[in-house]
């Protein structure tokens, strides 16, 4: 079976993006990165289809309401967050694949644990790439099923090629648990020099709040402010999980739709899989920043990686 | 060059920016290209992006090829070898017919003031420097210019515009930039321009890289007309709402 099959979008959520790995190669032209907010869940979402890295899936922000409807037979994938999925009705759980038959309804509600889930096709969602990427980033209108960008809406078509493959589901020790408080580690970075020594320890040691402004760019903590010695700099490219420290002292990491270039100085980079954990807070959860280092921080994404490699077991479901 | 640079500077799991000056000059500029191009040689397919930007090149490559100590040590070849750009690989200087105009950019007369001169000077003033892509950022093509004359400084707005139109010329400090597509936008406008900066559909996308050499021509209306500009005014929807 290789026929071209969809979902129908019968109803559209507040936020559903079509996500590959991102957009590389044209930063230094002012366009940016994008990509799945939690390359973590994304990764295991395309890891139980068995499709290569980079494969389009959908990233589905909150739930609320979102409609898909199978037009053929095929198994799919869901990682990441619980957002109360169901098909037909019946409790759809995050983690592992699952079929899905000609008629079928797989719908998404409210977030029970986590803000983001992912959506995964047999060879990823189909769509022409913009600048090397299908990634969407709304802000600069590239991306997406239709190149511009657009979040999906409704009489959309998620295009992809049906199959049959053996259900999985990720070990349990690779899933994280989104209601508990994460410790987010935290690469050191150039300027951590300049924070004086009472704001660095309150950096590692109290605990920031998520505020309202969190979105795909980047996540604003609260918290009891920090100081720094230098209030802005020439300015210079970002890195993902940059935490920057505008003059507010209230820190602001900077996820994939951050802008290339930024001149507020940082107190260093939030790993990877840490930027993961941190896209699926809502706004008032507990977070505490803690310190890896670069060698370490690089053995667990190794890690991480090679446990995708390995794959999923089989389900116990049918 | 200042003492302690060029510095390798960890930027996370799998990036190092580069700092190669400490202050913003024109001449940084072959030395942020050269430096690279020579990243592309020495990384290869385990290069992920490059960012440059008036002082520094951030450098995120992949991190399943190298570890941070073999990253580091590759840049740390680079820069010994490191030679800049010479006249040669600068390219053409590119134009920018730029309409100065009060319909289309309201802080003419403001910039007239500030700088008391008359608007023939300050159109004068603002296309006869050849100025240097030190950065693109804030959106796709978008190219911070420099340096602006001393005499045209202003300020950014204290009230950033909602949706500046595209080709809108504009100025902040000692640098001018135009705004690819609409946006929101805090510079000072006192033009528009016809050239097309940003396109999805041409080889490179970007009209303007960084290093190059721009130059801003005063076209007239009817000039501005036929290169496909569009002479719509400004309109403040949202004036004084911040």
């Amino acid at each position: 079976m290789s026929e071209t099959t969809a979902l129908h979008v019968e109803r559209a959520g507040p936020l559903a993006l079509l996500q590959d790995a991102g957009r590389f190669g044209v930063r230094r032209l002012g366009v940016t990165q994008g990509g799945p907010a939690d390359l973590h869940a994304w990764a295991w979402a395309n890891a139980l289809l068995g499709n290569g890295w980079g494969a389009p899936v959908l990233e589905i922000a909150l739930g609320g309401g979102l409609t898909l409807v199978a037009e053929d037979d095929s198994t799919l994938a869901l990682a990441g967050a619980d957002l109360s999925a169901t098909l037909d009705g019946e409790p759809l759980a995050p983690w592992r694949s699952f079929s899905l038959r000609a008629g079928q309804c797989l719908a998404f509600a409210a977030p029970r644990a986590g803000l983001r889930a992912y959506l995964a096709a047999p060879g990823g969602f189909q769509a022409e790439p913009v600048l090397g990427s299908v990634a969407s980033v709304v802000r600069e209108e590239l991306g997406g099923l239709d190149g511009y960008g657009h979040a999906l809406e409704a009489g959309d078509r998620l295009e992809f090629v049906a199959a049959r493959r053996t259900l999985r589901e990720v070990p349990v020790d690779q899933r994280l648990d989104y209601p508990g408080m994460p410790w987010l580690a935290l690469i050191p970075g150039a300027q951590v020099g300049d924070f004086p020594g009472e704001s660095l320890y309150r950096a590692f040691n109290q605990t920031w709040r998520v505020d309202e402004r969190a979105d795909r760019m980047g996540v604003r903590l609260a918290g009891a402010p920090l100081a720094c010695a230098i209030d802005g700099m020439i300015s210079e490219g970002i890195a993902l999980g940059a935490v920057q420290v505008p003059p507010d002292g209230q820190p602001i990491v900077l996820l994939n739709d951050r802008q290339t270039i930024g001149g507020y100085p940082r107190l260093g980079a939030l790993t990877p899989l840490a930027c993961s954990r941190l896209a699926q807070c809502a706004p008032g959860q507990a977070v505490r920043f803690v310190a890896q280092s670069r060698e370490r921080a690089q053995r667990e994404h190794r890690r991480f990686l090679a446990s995708l490699a390995e794959g999923a077991p089989f389900s116990r479901g049918g | 060059m200042t003492e302690g640079l060029p510095r390798l500077e960890s930027a996370g799991l799998d990036a190092w920016l580069v700092r190669l000056f400490a202050s913003i000059d024109e001449a940084n500029m072959p030395w942020i290209t050269a430096l690279m191009r020579d990243c592309e040689v020495a990384f290869g397919a385990a290069l992920i992006d490059l960012v440059p930007s008036y002082t520094t090149v951030l450098v995120h490559y992949d991190v399943m090829c190298l570890d941070g100590r073999e990253a580091r040590d590759r840049l740390a070849g680079v820069l010994r070898g490191l030679a800049p750009d010479g006249e040669g690989a600068l390219g053409e200087v590119k134009e920018l017919p730029v309409w100065y105009d009060a319909s289309v950019g309201p802080e003419l007369e403001r910039l007239q003031a500030a700088s008391g001169m008359e608007r023939e000077a300050v159109v004068a003033a603002h296309g006869e420097p050849e100025y240097r892509v030190f950065a693109l950022g804030f959106a796709p093509g978008f190219a911070f210019l420099g340096r602006l004359a001393e005499a045209l400084v202003l300020p950014r707005l204290d009230t950033p515009r909602k949706r500046v139109p595209a080709g809108s010329v504009g100025v902040a400090n000692r640098q001018t930039s135009a705004y690819p597509r609409v946006s929101p936008g805090g510079w000072n406008l006192i033009g528009r321009t016809s050239a097309r900066l940003f396109d999805r559909r041409r080889e490179g996308f970007s009209l303007l890289r960084v290093g190059d050499r721009v130059r801003f021509v005063a076209v007239g209306r009817d000039e501005f007309e036929r290169l496909g500009g569009d002479v719509s005014p400004l309109v403040e929807r949202d004036a004084g709402k911040p």
